[in-house]
């Protein structure tokens, strides 16, 4: 198990239900424990289908998605669903929260569902607190409804979620592209420290090139993906 | 299922007014369901209760339905009278072990006085074959002497020792009194559950002295005959209402019947009361499907209501479920998440109006006994309502299946990304 790699993707092809052409024909993408690698495309060019694909929510219509060594394709949706909890923290580009949670309650999400992650956070509330203060999160912010936050707030309690208990894989679809310049780069600072921190790799995409500073690894969806971009 | 429950109630709690108007809707139809069902029931029950022991009920010929609940229930039109002569050769028949007659016509402030004898108290029996007993006093022995219902006494706050004038005929305000010859109340009973709580009891005898000076429903002009001089008529009744009639041996009810009915001297019945109650089920029968084909749909519509508004809210939360989604959430967690809303918002609506019923028959049930007789109880529910319980969970349980599964499909197509 050591051997195998944190995301393998091979001979992967993607077609919408009812399209004739493929949105994706990706022949081989290999991401390593802890790698930080910075995905960036055209609107339109199958981002995030490419992350759905990734966390399982999608099943490729040829090839295969390997996770730590575990062919996504086979396992029955609920293993899958499973897998992808105890594995994977996603953040969304926006409204990540769930409106009627606290901050705190909606960090400690994945631990409700995951009993993995609920293991690997220790005391799960201690490291939520642990998380959103190193996020830069105050206090006295954590009991408040999540919709009372500022949208940068809520990405940085969205990552704190995604990091809780320590899963291998952060995977981030646009998370700052409603914050403003300067925000962005702290937050995305921010969220590769932690993931140093807790030893996860992550999956970053933007259309913003100049974010890609201080990543690992630069990926070009036109350069990985042989399948003709729709124009957006 | 533990990760769920908490978010389900905190999310049922961010829509707590739309759930709570919905949940509102439930309970009162489920109420409504419910009471009908216990107004049903405790009517029969009433009915059932209120003879019992008296083999047959003997009037002149007519509506047998129509006889016993005039005679019994004290509802309705007076019947034909039956001759006095008839009464007396009925008492005096082989298989006959004891005759109770009848007389309805007066009132007292809108309870009826029935003109009787002591064979009622001796002989009457109600519920379950239990005979009446007296909470004070003693039945009548003189003339001018009244026992009261239970509720008649409690009602108009009446003691043994007080004086009380009857009204002639039956109905509300406005009518001729016998005010010139009171009565003393002498005996209270004790309570029953059945119209004998609410009727005023004396002799036969008292009710023709009464009547001696009256004519065709008013004072005969000019006459006016006291009180002490009435002793010097004879004072035996014409005619009555209704006769009661218990036979040495149940077997021989029907030959008894037949006698009766081939009564020369004038047209007689005698009816079966378990027969005409239940001539009067198949009559209400109707009426009673009817309403509690309503109530059903007011149940239905209730939880039409429930589902339209869990469906409505999907759209908006769809967000949310894809967040849950993301974070762990299987699609069978979501369907769970929302039919366990609907599920749970009709348990409550079930027992929230089981309560409400419950209350409401508890604070309104003496009213009603007042002013219809009937007595509801506000014991655990019937199988009846038990039965209209379960139908109604049931049907709540389905239905908010309905939007579970629509979250179902929408998590499934959706995935982490709703598309608004
Ligand atoms: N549910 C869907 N059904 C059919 N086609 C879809 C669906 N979602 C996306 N597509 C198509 O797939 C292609 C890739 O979409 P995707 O959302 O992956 O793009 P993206 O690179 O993430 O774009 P953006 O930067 O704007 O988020 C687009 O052409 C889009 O029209
Ligand atoms: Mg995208």
């Amino acid at each position: 198990m050591t051997t195998a790699p944190l995301l393998l993707l091979e001979d992967l092809e993607f077609r919408w239900p009812g399209q004739t052409e493929a949105c994706l024909d990706i022949p081989a993408l290999r991401l390593e424990a802890g790698e930080q690698v910075f995905l960036h495309g055209a609107s339109g060019s199958g981002k995030s289908t490419l992350l759905n694909l990734v966390a399982g929510v999608l099943a490729p219509t040829r090839g295969r998605v390997e996770v730590l060594g575990q062919v996504l394709g086979e396992l029955s949706a609920a293993d899958r669903d499973r897998f992808r909890v105890d594995h994977v923290g996603l953040i969304f580009q926006q409204f990540n929260l769930i409106p009627y949670l606290s901050v705190l309650d909606n960090v400690l999400l994945p631990c409700r569902f995951s009993r993995r992650r609920r293991e690997r956070a220790g005391d799960a509330r201690a490291a939520a607190a642990t998380l959103l203060r190193h996020l830069d999160l105050a206090e006295s912010l954590w009991r408040r409804p999540a919709t009372q936050l500022s949208v940068g707030q809520q990405q940085r309690v969205a990552a704190a979620r995604a990091l809780i208990g320590r899963p291998e894989l952060l995977i981030a679809d646009e998370p700052t592209s409603a914050l403003d310049a300067a925000r962005q780069e702290a937050f995305l600072d921010l969220l590769r420290r932690e993931c140093v921190d807790s030893g996860a790799a992550l999956l970053f995409v933007s259309h913003h090139r100049r974010l890609e500073r201080g990543f690992g690894r630069a990926l070009a969806m036109a350069e990985l993906n042989r399948a003709p971009a729709e124009a957006a | 299922m533990r990760a769920l429950l908490p978010l389900a109630l905190k999310s049922a709690w961010n829509r707590r007014y739309s759930l709570g108007l919905t949940l509102l809707a439930v309970t009162l139809s489920v109420t409504l369901l419910l009471g009908i069902e216990r107004l049903r029931q405790d009517a029969r029950d009433g009915f059932a209760q209120a003879v019992s022991g008296t083999d047959l009920v003997v009037g002149a010929r007519g509506s047998p339905l129509q006889l016993l609940l005039y005679s019994v229930f004290r509802m309705g039109e007076a019947s034909h009278n039956l001759g006095w002569d008839s009464a007396r050769a009925l008492a005096a028949h082989p298989a006959v072990a004891w005759t109770i007659p009848l007389s309805l016509g007066d009132s007292h402030r809108g309870y009826p006085v029935l003109g009787t004898t002591s064979a009622y108290f001796e002989h009457f029996r109600f519920g379950d074959r239990q005979p009446l007993a007296f909470a004070a006093g003693q039945p009548f022995a003189g003339l001018f002497e009244v026992v009261l219902g239970a509720e008649v006494a409690r009602k108009l706050g009446y003691r043994p020792g007080e004086r009380i004038t009857l009204s002639h005929g039956m109905g509300g305000e406005g009518l001729a009194e016998h005010g010139d010859k009171p009565f003393t109340v002498v005996g209270i009973l004790a309570p029953t559950g059945t119209p004998v709580d609410r009727t005023l009891h004396i002799g036969l005898e008292a009710l023709e002295a009464i009547h001696l000076d009256w004519q065709g429903g008013a004072p005969i002009p000019g006459l006016n005959i006291p009180p002490e001089l009435v002793k010097k008529f004879d004072l035996t009744p014409k005619s009555v209402t209704a006769v009661l009639v218990g036979l040495k041996s149940r077997a021989a009810v029907f030959a008894m019947q037949r006698h009766v009915a081939d009564y020369r001297d004038e047209p007689l019945m005698a009816v079966l009361p378990g027969v005409a109650l239940s001539q009067l089920w198949e009559l209400l029968g109707v009426a009673e499907g009817v309403l509690r084909a309503v109530s059903a749909l007011a149940v239905a519509a209730g939880l039409a209501g429930l589902v339209a508004v869990v469906l409505a809210s999907l759209d908006q939360r769809r967000r949310e479920l894809a967040i849950l989604r993301a974070n762990g959430a299987r699609p069978r967690d979501i369907f769970l998440l929302l039919a366990l809303e609907g599920g749970a918002v009709t348990l409550a609506g079930a027992l929230l109006g089981l309560t409400l019923r419950t209350v409401l028959v508890l604070g309104l049930g003496p009213w009603v006994q007042a002013e219809y007789g009937l007595v509801l109880r506000a014991d655990w529910p019937g199988s009846g309502e038990l039965y209209a319980l379960g139908g109604v969970l049931l049907a709540g349980l389905l239905a908010s299946l309905l939007p579970g599964w629509r979250a179902y499909r929408l998590s499934l197509a959706d995935g982490m990304t709703p598309r608004l």
